[in-house]
C-alpha cells in the first residue's frame, strides 16, 4: 500500500512541478530561450504573495491574486530589457544573461528581506492541513488535489489558448517563424512579451504553491528551476502537454526514490532526468541500441 | 601580403610571462603567509577562468557545473591522504582522478544542446555532490578537514600550496597556449564559429570539443584541490556550490570570452573585487551577477577582446595575423 | 500613378553587398517582373521593399510616404505583403490558421471565403496542417495568406520553385484573376517566358545593379538573355 500511496503523493507533487515548469516550457516553446532565472522569478513571486499577506492580512490566494498584475508587468519589463536583446545575440547569451540576472534576483531579495526561510503555509488557511484518509494507506491532502486541479487547468487553459484562439494561432506562428511573422503583420516583439508575461504570472503561481507546500528563502531559486528543467526535459522539450506528465513523472521518480532511501529522492529525479537525456541523445556505445531505438521511434522530433 | 603568428609585441610578451612565472616563484621567500594564500587564491581564480574559457570560448560549450570537477579534486584529495598517500602525493592523485571521471561523462554530456549541456552538467555536479553527502568517511554533510598537511609547518605548508598553485597554472595555460597554436587551435576556432561547416570540411568535432571538455575536467579538478590545500577545510555545499561557475561565468565574460589573455584580466578583476570587498555579501553579489549580465548583452568580447579589436592588439601568439604588404605597385 | 519608388538602394549582410544603388519606380496597377540570375540581389531587394531587410543606404517610399525605417510587420499595414521565397508557411498551423493570422485591419475584397474561392484547390484541406500540404498547395496558401491584409502591392518571390509546371500554371491562372482586380504586383521569377508573358514592365538584375529596364512587349528576347547573364553589349 505504501507504494501506491507514494504514487499518488508523486502526482500531487509532480503537478506542482508541472506548474512551476509551466513558464519555462512557454519560454522555450515561443523564443526558444531557457530562463535561468526562472526559478528566482518564482521565488520572487512568493515573496511577493509573502509580503501582501503580512501587510493585509488576507489570504494567500486574495494574495496572489493582486501579485499577479505586478507579475505580468515584471515580465513585460523582463522580456522588453534582458530577453529581447539576448534573442538577436547568439545562443550562449540568453542562458549567460538570466544567469547574471538569477543572481541579481537572488542577492536583492536577500537585501531586501534577511535570508530566513519564510512559508505561505499559514496564511493558505484549511487548505494546507486538511486530508482525507482514503484507505488504511492512502492519504489525499486538499493540497495536492488544489494543485492537481490547478495543474490540469493551467494547461488546458493554454491548450485552448493555443488551439482556438488567434491569439494563440499568432503566438504559434511565431514561435515557428518569427520572421515569416513579421511579413504578415505579427509584432513578434509584442507576441514574445506576452509570451513572457504568462510564463512570468505561471511562474508565480508555482512560487505560490512552493510557500504553501513548504519553505522558501532567497536562495531557493536556483533548485526550483533544475526541478521545472528536468520536468520539462522528461516531458519532451517544445510539448506543452509533455511538461506536465514530465512534471508528474518527476514527482513520482522522487517519491519512489524517497521510498528506497529518505535521501534518495532528489536523487532519484536527478538520474531519471539524465537517464532520458541519455536515451534522447544517446551515449554512444554506453546505451543499449535496442532501448534508444524504442524510444527514439516514440519521441520523434 | 604575409600571414604572421609573431609580431614584436607578442615576443616580448611571451618572454615577459615566461619572466613573471620566475618572479613569481620567489614569492613564498619574500612575503607573510597570508599574502602567499591570497596570492594563491588569484591563481586558483586564473586556472578556472581558463579553464571555463577553455569550454566556451573555444569550445563553445557553456558548463554550469564544473563545479562537479572542483569537488572531486577537493574530496579527491581527502580521500587519498586518508587512505595514507603523502598530501601532495594525493592533490596529484586527485587532479589526475577528476580528469578520468571527465573522460566517460563526456560520452554523454557532449551530445547535449547548449541549455541541455549547462543544465546537465549542473545536475551532475549535484549527483555528485549527493554521493558524497551520504559518505559519513568524507564528512557527510558537515565538511571535512585535510589535517593530513598538518604534518607540515604552516610556512612551508603555505609555500608549496603556492608552488604547486603556480606550477597547476602554468601547466595548464602552457597546455591550451600549445593546444591553439596547433593545427588542432585552428580547428577549434572554426568548430566554435560554425560547427556544421567545420564538420563539413573534415575537422574531427567531437574529438576536439572532448579533448577541452577533459583537459577542463584536469583543469577543474586541480583548483579543487588548491582549494582544500589552500584553505584546508571544505564542505559540499561550498565546494560544489554553483557560485563557482558564477565567479567563472563572470571572469570570462568580463575579461573577453574566447581570448586568451581575457580570463587572465578576468580573474585578476574578481580577484581585486573580492579582496576590496571583504565584506561580500549580496551587494557585491549583485553587481557581479548585473555585470555578467550587462557584459553578456553589450559587451559579448569582453574587456581584453574590446582591447584586441581596438587595438588590434595581440599579446600571446596564439592567432594568425594578415599583415598586407606595404606599398605594392598597383596592379592595372 | 506612382506607388512605389526605389531610390539607390544599397543592401548588405556584413561585408556583402547585395544590392548596390537600385532605383526603379512601379505605376498603380503595374506588373513588373524582376528577373536575373541566383545571387542577382533580387530576394534581397523585395525584402528590402516588405520591410524584412533594413537597407544600407537608400529610400524606399510608398503612396508618398519613406518607409526605410519602418518595420515589416507595419508596412503590411500600409499595404505591402510579400509572398516570401520558399514560401515559409506555417507549419503546426492549418491552412484556414495560416490565413486568420494574417488579417489585417484593412478592409477589402479579400477574407478566408474569397481566397479559398480563388484557390478551390485548397477547400477540402482547409483543416489540414500547411507542413502535410503539397507544393501547389502550399502556394496557393503562401498567396493566400498575402491577400489576407488587402494589400495594394503584393510582392512574389518565386512563386513557381520547386512546382510542377502544370501546378505552376494553375497557380499563374489564379494570380492573373487577383492582376486583372488591379493589384500592383512585383515578382520574381526564374522562367524568363512566364515573367515576359506575365508583366507589363520587365527590370533585370545581375550582381545587385539593375542593367535592364524597359516594358516587356517592346524587349526582344536576346538583349534580355544578354542581361541577365551579363554578356558583353555589342558595342
Amino acid at each position: 500500500m505504501t507504494l501506491v500511496n507514494a504514487v499518488l503523493q508523486g502526482i500531487f507533487l509532480g503537478a506542482f512541478y508541472a506548474v512551476l515548469a509551466c513558464g519555462l516550457s512557454i519560454m522555450f516553446g515561443v523564443m526558444r530561450i531557457i530562463n535561468l532565472a526562472h526559478g528566482d522569478v518564482a521565488v520572487l513571486g512568493a515573496y511577493i504573495v509573502f509580503v501582501i499577506v503580512e501587510h493585509t492580512g488576507v489570504s494567500a490566494f486574495v494574495a496572489f491574486a493582486a501579485a499577479l498584475p505586478v507579475m505580468v508587468v515584471l515580465g513585460y519589463i523582463l522580456q522588453l530589457t534582458v530577453l529581447e536583446r539576448s534573442l538577436k545575440a547568439g545562443i550562449l547569451t540568453p542562458l549567460l544573461a538570466t544567469f547574471g540576472l538569477s543572481i541579481v534576483i537572488q542577492n536583492l531579495l536577500q537585501l531586501t528581506f534577511s535570508p530566513d526561510v519564510h512559508s505561505l503555509g499559514g496564511s493558505a488557511g484549511v487548505v494546507t492541513t486538511s486530508s482525507w484518509q482514503v484507505t488504511s494507506g492512502l492519504s489525499v491532502s486538499a493540497l495536492g488535489i488544489v494543485v492537481l486541479a490547478v495543474a490540469v487547468l493551467v494547461f488546458g487553459a493554454l491548450q485552448v489558448f493555443l488551439s482556438r484562439t488567434r491569439a494563440g494561432w499568432v503566438m504559434r506562428a511565431t514561435a515557428e517563424d518569427a520572421d515569416a511573422a513579421e511579413l504578415v503583420g505579427i509584432d513578434s516583439r509584442s507576441v514574445y512579451a506576452r509570451a513572457t508575461a504568462i510564463a512570468v504570472a505561471i511562474a508565480a503561481l508555482g512560487g505560490l504553491f512552493l510557500g504553501i507546500r513548504s519553505v522558501f528563502d532567497p536562495v531557493s531559486g536556483p533548485t526550483q528551476l533544475i526541478f521545472a528543467f528536468e520536468a520539462v526535459v522528461i516531458g519532451g522539450m517544445g510539448s506543452l502537454w509533455g511538461t506536465l506528465f514530465g512534471g508528474i513523472a518527476l514527482g513520482v521518480a522522487q517519491t519512489l526514490g524517497a521510498q528506497v532511501h529518505p535521501q534518495f529522492a532528489v536523487m532519484a529525479g536527478h538520474l531519471l532526468f539524465l537517464a532520458v537525456l541519455i536515451v534522447r541523445f544517446g551515449g554512444g556505445r554506453a546505451v543499449l541500441p535496442g532501448v534508444r531505438r524504442a524510444l527514439l521511434l516514440r519521441t520523434a522530433r | 601580403m604575409k600571414v604572421q603568428r609573431w609580431t614584436r609585441t607578442s615576443s616580448l610578451f611571451t618572454g615577459g610571462t615566461a619572466v613573471l612565472a620566475v618572479l613569481l616563484a620567489c614569492v613564498p621567500l619574500v612575503f607573510d603567509p597570508d599574502v602567499v594564500q591570497k596570492l594563491t587564491t588569484l591563481l586558483i581564480l586564473v586556472l578556472l577562468a581558463a579553464m571555463w574559457n577553455a569550454l566556451a570560448g573555444y569550445g563553445g560549450m557553456l558548463s554550469v557545473g564544473q563545479q562537479a570537477f572542483i569537488g572531486i579534486g577537493a574530496y579527491g584529495t581527502v580521500f587519498f591522504a586518508r587512505q595514507g598517500v603523502s598530501p601532495y602525493m594525493a592533490m596529484i592523485l586527485a587532479t589526475l582522478l577528476a580528469g578520468a571521471i571527465s573522460v566517460p561523462i563526456s560520452l554523454f554530456a557532449l551530445r547535449l544542446r547548449a541549455a541541455q549541456f549547462a543544465i546537465g552538467m549542473w545536475v551532475i555536479a549535484e549527483v555528485i555532490s549527493i554521493i558524497v553527502r551520504l559518505d559519513q568517511n568524507l564528512g557527510a554533510g558537515t565538511g571535512i578537514s585535510l589535517i593530513e598537511l598538518n604534518q607540515y609547518e604552516p610556512n612551508f605548508r603555505q609555500a608549496y600550496t603556492f608552488w604547486l598553485a603556480l606550477a597547476f597554472a602554468v601547466i595548464f595555460l602552457a597546455a591550451l597556449f600549445f593546444l591553439l597554436r596547433s593545427p588542432l587551435g585552428a580547428s577549434l576556432q572554426a568548430i566554435r564559429d560554425d560547427e556544421d561547416a567545420a564538420r563539413s570540411l573534415g575537422v574531427r568535432v567531437a574529438a576536439r570539443k572532448r579533448l577541452l571538455f577533459v583537459l577542463a575536467g584536469f583543469g577543474c579538478g586541480a583548483a579543487g584541490v588548491l582549494v582544500v590545500a589552500n584553505t584546508l577545510f571544505i564542505e559540499p555545499s561550498s565546494v560544489f556550490s554553483v557560485q563557482w561557475s558564477a565567479y567563472m561565468i563572470f571572469m570570462v565574460l568580463v575579461g573577453g570570452l574566447g581570448t586568451f589573455e581575457g580570463p587572465i584580466l578576468g580573474a585578476i578583476l574578481l580577484f581585486a573585487i573580492q579582496t576590496t570587498f571583504t565584506q561580500g555579501g549580496p551587494w557585491y553579489l549583485v553587481g557581479l551577477g548585473a555585470t555578467a549580465a550587462l557584459f553578456a548583452l553589450a559587451l559579448p568580447r569582453g574587456l581584453w577582446g574590446t582591447i584586441e579589436e581596438r587595438l588590434g592588439l595581440r599579446l600571446m601568439p596564439v592567432g594568425y595575423r594578415v599583415v598586407e604588404a606595404q606599398r605594392e605597385k598597383k596592379v592595372a | 500613378m506612382t506607388l512605389v519608388t526605389v531610390e539607390s538602394l544599397d543592401c548588405r549582410y556584413g561585408l556583402l553587398q547585395a544590392v548596390r544603388g537600385v532605383s526603379f519606380e512601379i505605376g498603380q496597377g503595374e506588373t513588373v517582373a524582376l528577373i536575373g540570375a541566383n545571387g542577382a540581389g533580387k530576394t534581397t531587394l523585395m525584402r528590402a521593399v516588405a520591410g524584412a531587410h533594413r537597407p544600407h543606404g537608400g529610400r524606399v517610399v510608398f503612396d508618398g510616404i519613406d518607409i526605410t525605417r519602418i518595420p515589416a510587420h507595419r508596412r503590411v499595414a500600409l499595404g505591402i505583403a510579400l509572398v516570401p521565397e520558399g514560401r515559409r508557411l506555417f507549419p503546426g498551423l492549418t491552412v484556414e490558421e495560416n490565413l486568420r493570422v494574417a488579417t489585417s485591419r484593412r478592409r477589402g475584397r479579400w477574407n478566408v471565403k474569397s481566397v479559398l474561392e480563388v484557390f478551390p484547390l485548397l477547400q477540402p484541406r482547409r483543416h489540414v496542417a500547411a507542413a502535410n500540404l503539397s507544393g501547389g498547395e502550399q502556394q496557393a496558401v503562401a498567396i493566400g495568406r498575402a491577400l489576407m491584409s488587402n494589400p495594394r502591392l503584393l510582392l512574389l518571390d518565386e512563386v513557381s520553385l520547386g512546382l510542377a509546371p502544370v501546378v505552376v500554371d494553375a497557380v499563374y491562372r489564379s494570380l492573373t484573376d487577383v492582376i486583372r482586380e488591379g493589384a500592383t504586383v512585383l515578382l520574381v521569377e526564374q522562367d524568363l517566358t512566364r515573367a515576359l508573358k506575365v508583366a507589363g514592365r520587365v527590370i533585370c538584375m545581375l550582381e545587385g545593379r539593375v542593367v535592364l529596364e524597359g516594358d516587356a512587349a517592346s524587349l526582344d528576347r536576346d538583349r534580355v538573355v544578354r542581361a541577365y547573364f551579363g554578356l558583353k553589349r555589342p558595342a
